[in-house]
């Protein structure tokens, strides 16, 4: 296996907009996830019978083979980024759900109990004292879901998307071992840096951790 | 002024907490609630600002019925400091003390500056205004909730055991600090405490309460420990109760005469006239003297009374300067007579 390096200078616009096109598409999904996750989290984490229910409802959707979800909703949104963002959205639910109650969870009820006793109303407490203070298990979550979608992208080449997974099919059918390589490389420098960036993110949006003896 | 109008308070699971409870805690005193644990203290204090509700009854703060006033506002216009602090983890010691200000919408440049001013009053340096709470000691953090419950400068102050954590040193430097405060703030305090010299020591009254949420005795502390209502509050006052009177009393009244020349002891001056040790005539020995000022307790007196080789006690002014001595038999009688005057003005 070697690497034609003149290929890959042929294709760097190539390269780009694939790498572009799957960052995207996980990222959008990761985003849709939050959206999603954090009132149910909420609703999960107020409402004790709910609680139950949605997780397990995650974990059901968790289960169902990545191909499955794509096939399921061919018929509703066809061959589309909509239907790649979809189904990865499905996948980011299950971890950034859980670790949301989970970080609820976490707050001190001595620290809730200060909120309200100093006269600040439910709303403002979840805003200000609660959801600051899960942050860092949330954040957890959302480096899971960030890395696992960027690896899931690809499985969406068999509704002819896939970002840099299309390399990959690419060079399976001519039989030509570049593509794969810079397709696996790319995706995990992918996940890398996304990665690294999350961990900076919440260095900056968590100042009371740092300096902890 | 607080005052508890028939309140009752049964939890779901059946406990009754606070039973039929009217109690009235003056404006601008210091009212402390002490009992056994599961007395229903905590309760007694959380009806005050709804964090519980009452079964039955009445609460009015300043004359108006709590619960006909919005719950989150009603906390605002009231102080609470909770055992271990309860501060914010995310937020700096600054911001922390400005939560109320800021709930109440003050810009947050004008809710920085008071919290600042705050800082100061409760005697913390200016620079742990930017430290995130678990970067001090508990000693500091118990500060840091007071000056968050005065932040807002509100009327009421409810405190659950702020003190209840921390060393008996530092314990005593928050007690003499809250004292001092309470001299230039006048605030409407209820302070919680197991603590019966901590109850001594700060209350204007102390509520005694046993389990089951039963009031047994209302009284200022010296009429308290002179004529507790029965056996159950002179148990929980303990065998000391006579002494810990002595603590409530001065020894300004006692009479003071010139040191005495003769005697197998001397009292040392220094130039200034400040007492140094007692030296003994005969031996080289030389023992350590306690001068006492006019505003120390007849029960330090009584101590020194006893530790003094001469059974004398050397009383100094403000500057520390030697004005007298007083005698054991003067300070015994003092003492007794603290307690006969006790006992009247309970009766
Ligand atoms: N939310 C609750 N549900 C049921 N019972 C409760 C609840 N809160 C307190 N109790 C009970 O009510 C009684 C009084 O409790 P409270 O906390 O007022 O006591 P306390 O005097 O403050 O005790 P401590 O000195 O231990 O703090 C106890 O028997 C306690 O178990
Ligand atoms: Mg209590």
């Amino acid at each position: 296996m070697t690497v034609d390096w003149s290929w890959i200078g042929d294709h760097t616009d190539d390269l780009t907009s694939l790498t572009l096109s799957h960052l995207q598409a996980a990222m959008t999904a990761v985003f849709l996830g939050l959206v999603i996750s954090l009132p149910l989290a909420v609703l999960a984490h107020r409402v004790r019978p709910l609680r139950g229910f949605l997780l397990g409802l995650s974990n059901v959707l968790f289960t169902i083979p990545s191909i499955a979800i794509f096939v399921l909703l061919l018929p509703v949104s066809g061959l589309t980024r909509t239907t790649t963002v979809i189904g990865l959205t499905v996948y980011t639910l299950v971890v950034l759900l859980r670790n949301t109650v989970e970080g609820l969870d976490s707050v001190p009820a001595k620290t809730k109990e200060a909120a309200k006793a100093m006269g600040t109303r439910p709303l403002r407490t979840l805003l200000t004292v609660e959801f600051p203070l899960a942050l860092p298990v949330i954040f957890a979550g959302v480096r899971i879901a960030t890395v696992m979608s960027i690896s899931l992208v690809s499985v969406a080449t068999y509704i002819g998307d896939g970002g840099l997974g299309q390399l990959f099919t690419d060079g399976f059918q001519r039989d030509f071992p570049t593509p794969v390589i810079v397709g696996v490389v790319l995706t995990i420098l992918l996940a890398v840096v996304a990665d690294a960036l999350l961990v900076a993110l919440q260095y900056v949006l968590t100042p009371w951790r740092r300096r902890r003896a | 002024m607080i005052q508890f109008d028939a309140v009752h308070k049964r939890f779901p699971n059946g406990t009754t907490a606070v039973h039929d409870l009217s109690l009235e805690m003056p404006e601008g005193g210091v009212t402390v609630l002490v009992g056994s644990s599961g007395c229903g203290k905590t309760t007694t204090l959380r009806m005050i600002n709804r964090m519980i509700e009452p079964t039955s009854g009445t609460i009015r703060v300043n004359g108006e019925d709590v619960t006909r006033q919005d719950a989150a506002e009603l906390r605002r216009s009231i102080g609470y400091v909770i055992q271990q602090a309860g501060l914010f983890p995310h937020r700096t010691v600054l911001d922390n003390i400005a939560t109320v200000p800021l709930l109440l919408g003050w810009n947050r440049k004008k809710a920085r500056a008071r919290a600042a001013e705050l800082l100061e009053t409760v005697g913390l340096a200016a620079d742990a205004g930017k430290r995130y709470p678990h970067q001090l000691s508990g000693g500091q953090q118990q500060r840091v909730g007071v000056a968050r419950a005065l932040a807002a400068d509100p009327p009421v102050l409810l405190m659950d055991e702020p003190f209840g954590a921390v060393d008996p040193v530092v314990r005593t430097q928050l007690q003499d600090e809250l004292l001092r405060l309470q001299k230039e703030l006048n605030k409407t305090i209820v302070f919680v405490t197991h603590d019966v010299d901590e109850a001594v020591r700060l209350g204007d009254r102390i509520a005694i309460f046993r389990t089951g949420g039963h009031l047994v005795q209302c009284a200022p502390p010296a009429e308290l420990l002179a004529r507790p209502a029965d056996d159950f509050v002179a148990d929980f006052l303990g065998a000391e109760r006579g002494l810990k009177l002595l603590s409530l009393r001065t020894l300004a009244g006692v009479p003071q005469g010139p040191a005495p020349e003769g005697g197998a002891w001397s009292l040392v001056l220094d130039a200034g006239r400040r007492p140094l040790h007692w030296a003994s005539k005969s031996t080289d020995a030389e023992l350590p003297v306690r001068a006492l000022k006019d505003t120390d307790s007849l029960l330090s007196a009584l101590d020194e009374s006893i530790a003094s080789p001469t059974g004398l006690v050397a009383r100094v002014d403000a500057e520390g300067v030697l004005t007298g001595v007083s005698s054991r038999d003067d300070i015994h009688v003092h003492a007794g007579q603290a307690h006969t005057e006790a006992r009247a003005v309970a009766a």
